[in-house]
């Protein structure tokens, strides 16, 4: 999963990273493919180079790596409101098939919710700001769902309803990376289709951890496997944090 | 001018039940040890403000002084969730919590329009979610120019904004730097400041382009060496992890959590006796 999200990013993007597993992929293709990927944690950091994956999103490693930081009101105001960023790679509790994310509450309403999430953080702004978004979580039918409890962030289907008169700039959520495989948004429909799987995977299992009807695409694709010079440098990326962090920050 | 006074005497002073309270920092320099001070003089009713309420915020919450949250991610960051926060939320306890949740580029307008002296920020924002729905104070406004909609927030003016810097000088003259996320807007937007320092120097020495709180926007410098942990002032001590992991153990349940507040921030003196108690030793790495 982190492999097949690393290799979604290209050489040389702006990308405005979530921490966890966008965080440990994002770097992933730094430290492969993509050398001259411009890493941005919303803490300020622009350019980010960290040896070590942050356990969070202010870490001194990003502030000691980055090429510069700035405060958090011009990150958002100048950087990604300015459209200065190509992707957002973001993470989500739960999403649905328009690539909706909720990560405010789970069950019951919002004012008596049976599991209160975090919130929204940077996402609102991310979603809607960065030209493209990839969103990674892990999939089963708790987290792609049929319907979401809240909006935390809005796909496609909220804002072809409710866009009104404000100006869109990105192509919102077009890729959503899990560890079963692939989705990636109809142009027609704007509804996810699965694209690809990851190998020894099958289609029955994809249908079955997920919360609604999903479609698969007529040329279905199989994620090449890892290769040795990617596996290699996410096990050492994935060390190097554990001996700093004494924890695996991000692990799969 | 800043005075130079003890922790204890700036929040007596400057900070009443019933205030509007930012303690803030972007998961750097945040103001544990004036958090502490706060619970110790059982402040209660506050309307605690912080885009990333974090471990500091649930002790405070757990403990029975915020009656509002004005926020936008809450979470044990890299760890999981808050606990005592998601109990306050979901049951109630030990007090009902109002919330006022925004994301984190309207709070930090909200806080750049306090600064500014504006009456509300505006911004690209939340284009269909459904925070608006829950949250009365995201309002939308046309674009005069453009006739663009676009999300419109009233001002963060806090009664109190409590900052933690690595120094100040002898004047009161703050300096921060590493990570500084919103602490200048923070203190800016706010009628009192409270900022405690790892330490006091002679000079500063402080980049022409560095960023530094003037003394006469400062209400009260507090020297507290290691006063932002568990998380970390760049350039003297590092974030301790472990505690952060062990905090999601300790605030779990209720009784543990009241156990080791009651034990290491309730009974003890200060912060330093504080760090003596818990445990909580800041490894400074380096001075300058």
């Amino acid at each position: 999963m982190t492999i097949a999200a690393a290799r979604w990013l290209r050489n040389g993007s702006v990308c405005f990273v979530g921490i966890g597993l966008p965080s440990a992929a994002a770097n992933l293709a730094r430290l492969t493919h993509a050398p001259d990927v411009v890493l941005i944690y919303e803490s300020g950091t622009i350019g980010a180079k960290p040896q070590v994956l942050p356990l969070s999103i202010g870490d001194g490693e990003l502030a000691e790596t980055a090429d510069t930081v700035v405060s958090v009101p011009e990150i958002f105001r100048y950087w990604l409101q300015g459209g200065r960023v190509d992707v957002g790679f973001l993470g989500a509790a739960q999403i649905d098939s328009f690539g909706n994310i909720n990560t405010t509450v789970i069950g019951g309403s919002y004012d008596a919710p049976q599991v209160r999430l975090p919130g929204a953080g940077g996402a609102p702004e991310i979603v809607t700001a960065a030209k493209e978004v990839a969103i990674l979580l892990k999939q089963n039918k708790r987290t792609f769902v049929e319907k979401l409890d809240f909006v935390t962030s809005s796909g496609y289907f909220e804002r072809s309803q409710r866009s009104g008169g404000v100006k869109l700039r990105g192509r919102g959520p077009t890729t959503i990376i899990s560890d079963l495989g692939v989705l990636n948004s109809d142009p027609a429909t704007n509804e996810l289709v699965l694209t690809a799987m990851h190998p020894g995977v099958c289609a029955e299992q994809v249908r079955n951890s997920t919360g609604w009807k999903l479609r698969v695409a007529a040329n279905l694709e199989i994620t090449p496997k890892p290769t040795a010079r990617e596996l290699a440098a996410l096990r050492d990326l994935h060390a190097r944090t554990a001996a700093a962090h004494g924890t695996a920050a991000g692990a799969e | 001018m800043a005075t130079l006074v003890s922790l204890r005497e700036a929040a007596a002073e400057l900070v009443h039940d019933g205030d509007s309270v930012a303690l803030e920092g972007f998961t750097h320099l945040i103001p544990f040890a004036a958090g502490h001070e706060l619970i110790r003089q059982r402040r209660r009713n506050l309307t605690l403000i912080r885009m990333t309420p974090d471990l500091i915020y649930d002790q405070m919450i757990g403990m029975g002084c915020a009656a509002r949250l004005i926020f936008s991610w809450g979470g044990n960051p890299g760890v999981g969730s808050l606990h005592r926060f998601r109990d306050a939320i979901q049951t109630g306890w030990p007090a009902p919590l109002a919330i006022e949740e925004h994301s984190h580029a309207d709070m930090a307008a909200r806080y750049q329009a306090g600064a500014s002296g504006l009456p509300f920020a505006v911004m690209r924002g939340y284009v269909g979610s459904d925070l608006p729905k829950h949250n009365k104070k995201i309002k939308s406004i046309e674009c005069p120019f453009t006739g663009e909609v676009l999300a419109a927030t009233p001002a963060l003016h806090p009664d109190v904004s409590i900052l933690h810097a690595q120094k100040a000088d002898r004047k009161g003259n703050v300096l921060i730097y590493g990570i500084i996320g919103i602490q200048k807007e923070a203190a800016l937007a706010a009628k009192k400041v409270i900022v405690t320092v790892e330490e006091i120097v002679d000079d500063l020495d402080a980049p022409t382009n560095a960023c530094v709180l003037p003394s006469w926007v400062v209400s009260c410098v507090c020297v507290v060496p290691g006063g932002a942990h568990p998380s970390y002032a760049h350039g003297y001590y590092k974030r301790d992890n472990a505690f952060c992991v062990a905090w999601d153990g300790i605030s779990r349940e209720r009784e543990t959590f009241r156990a080791w507040m009651d034990r290491h921030v309730m009974g003890t003196a200060d912060f330093a006796e504080y760090r003596r108690s818990s445990g909580a030793e800041a490894k400074v790495i380096s001075h300058r």
